[in-house]
């Protein structure tokens, strides 16, 4: 069972080393908050792959979005994306997964753990967050809090659609294409790589063909942001994801667009991975399309 | 090359849509990453809450950004107005920060090596380890690591070629020309040396990370009954 608490992300301490952690389908995080009345940044609970098991204890207001669970609360199964009660006493039971990787459980008022550094996300890899920055175990009580947006549950609005057994993704080119070749560069943006068992919310290690450096194999560290893709010296990529290292001193190929990075979050070992060349207003228009469907509105 | 010329940004250039990276001269250069520092520091205090989060590497600066709200043509033209702008001559260095190590034994299960490398004995690689100030020019890897550098170039032994699964927490170690300390149990590959009873990296401190980028750092040799004092 992979269940860890995430809000936004810990922002504001990378120069610490500190990772930013957050939700690796933050589409799907906002959408579950939206549903049960929460403001976006409220922390949920993600779910990877196996689904915890839950006792309520007071009348909960929750909703899971993102991949596709059988969710049974009281042995009744409730609709995905879209607010359900659970009432006190109930259990709430992940079965099996049809789609998609990681699945994010709100519950109205959001979780009120810990919040280290101004924010409630785990960061397994810094050990930082509630619960000492760990997984979610059996026996954990999780608090509900008082954060509200709304007085009433916003019905809303547009569910990812979950990749089926892979997915294509826009990737803005470099910061050091120039240090692979020109073959290396056409071969990245039209390979479909397979998504190792090495990956996790770290990053994701891709398996399918190396590509070549031009010359020299690393770089002085520097800061590696979500969705960037290095490439060390076996010719193996990494797309960089949530819960990623916040320096690194092997050369970013590409770097996937905001846009697209909860898409690819919802990839699991086994799955197939292609990308796509964009340029930055592409990227922008993507994004602004992407936060209508989520609001309704530009912003 | 002047200091001033040599501390001038290369290129600006997107690692994605939400990420500006600045490059200087790809040296490791205390001048170079000075200005990397003073840059960042401005940027922060000249686009308050438009910049996310600055992180500095050796020789870059990378500014994260919200895309929908701040646009990257704006903070490019920004930044190369705050570097066009600023003062001839060296930026100021970080605070001088002492670290006791206990060296060898069972906290240094590489100093045999670094020996052999260096042609010499164990008591000379601590000698000369700690005689040296370093710059801690990058925080990264895990919370709190502090990148420093230079190692003499006697015990400068490379990174070992198999990685040790756990580092336990304050391993002081080298890995060619950096040097760092380990704050946590993780899996590591530097030459582990000494350990040191500071933390580097606690979240509940009012600064968190012991280190940050600019700082000197002297290492200095204490025997076992002052590491356990000091735990």
């Amino acid at each position: 069972m992979l269940t860890t608490v995430q809000d936004f992300g810990r922002w504001g301490h990378q120069a610490s080393g500190v990772p930013v952690a957050g939700p690796m389908d933050v589409y799907s995080h906002r959408l579950a908050n939206q549903l049960v009345g929460n403001s976006d940044t409220a922390a949920a609970l993600e779910i990877t792959l196996i689904g915890p098991e839950l006792y309520v204890e007071g009348d909960l207001l929750c909703a899971v979005t993102g991949a596709e669970f059988v969710v049974l609360v009281g042995g009744h199964a409730v609709r995905h994306t879209s607010p359900f009660r659970a009432p006190s006493g109930a259990s709430i039971r992940f079965g099996e997964r049809k789609s998609g990787a990681r699945a994010t459980l709100a519950v109205r008022g959001g979780l009120a753990v810990a919040s280290v550094l101004g924010s409630r996300s785990t960061s397994l890899l810094g050990r930082i967050g509630p619960f000492e920055g760990r997984t979610l175990a059996a026996g954990d009580v999780l608090s509900v809090g008082e954060e509200r947006r709304f007085d009433d549950a916003a019905w809303s609005a547009y569910p990812m659609v979950m990749p089926r057994s892979g997915a294509r993704v826009r990737a803005m080119t470099g910061p050091h294409d120039a240090m692979f070749t020109t073959g290396a560069l056409d071969t990245f943006f039209s390979t479909r790589f397979s998504v190792t068992s090495a990956s996790n919310r770290t990053g994701y290690r891709l398996g399918g063909t190396t590509i070549s450096h031009a010359a020299a194999a690393d770089i002085l560290s520097d800061a590696t942001p979500f969705g960037s893709v290095q490439v060390p010296r076996s010719g193996q990529p990494i797309l960089l994801m949530a819960d990623r290292q916040t320096t690194g001193g092997y050369p970013k190929i590409a770097t996937v667009i905001t846009a697209d990075l909860p898409i690819a979050g919802q990839l699991a070992p086994g799955d197939w991975i292609e990308f796509v060349p964009c340029t930055r207003a592409a990227a922008l228009d993507a994004l602004r399309l992407q936060e209508r469907r989520l609001t309704g509105r530009a912003r | 090359m002047s200091a001033d010329a040599a501390a001038e940004i290369v290129r600006i250039v997107s690692t994605g849509d939400s990420a500006l990276l600045i490059e200087f001269r790809q040296t490791i250069s205390p001048a170079i990453n000075a200005r990397a520092i003073a840059l960042a520091d401005a940027a922060k205090r000249r686009c308050g809450a438009a910049v996310r989060d600055a992180v500095v590497g050796y020789a870059t600066l990378t500014l994260y950004f919200d895309p929908l709200v701040v646009d990257a043509t704006w903070l490019e033209a920004e930044i190369r107005e705050i570097a066009a702008g600023m003062e001839e001559g060296p930026d100021p260095t970080g605070a001088l920060v002492d670290v006791p190590v206990c060296y060898g034994g069972e906290f240094g299960p590489d100093l045999k090596d670094v020996a052999t490398f260096g042609g010499c004995g164990e008591e000379e690689v601590i000698t000369l380890h700690a005689e040296s100030t370093y710059r801690v020019y990058m925080i990264g890897f895990v919370p709190g690591f502090p990148y420093m550098a230079a190692v003499n170039d006697r015990i400068a032994a490379p990174r070992r070629s198999t990685p040790r699964a756990v580092v336990p927490p304050g391993s002081v170690a080298i890995a060619g020309a950096q040097t760092g300390i380990y704050p946590t149990g993780t899996p590591g590959g530097w030459n582990i040396i000494g350990r040191t009873p500071l933390k580097p990296f606690d979240a509940a401190r009012a600064q968190p990370s012991l280190f940050r980028p600019g700082d000197a750092v002297r290492f200095r040799p204490v025997p076992r009954r002052e590491y356990d004092d000091l735990r």
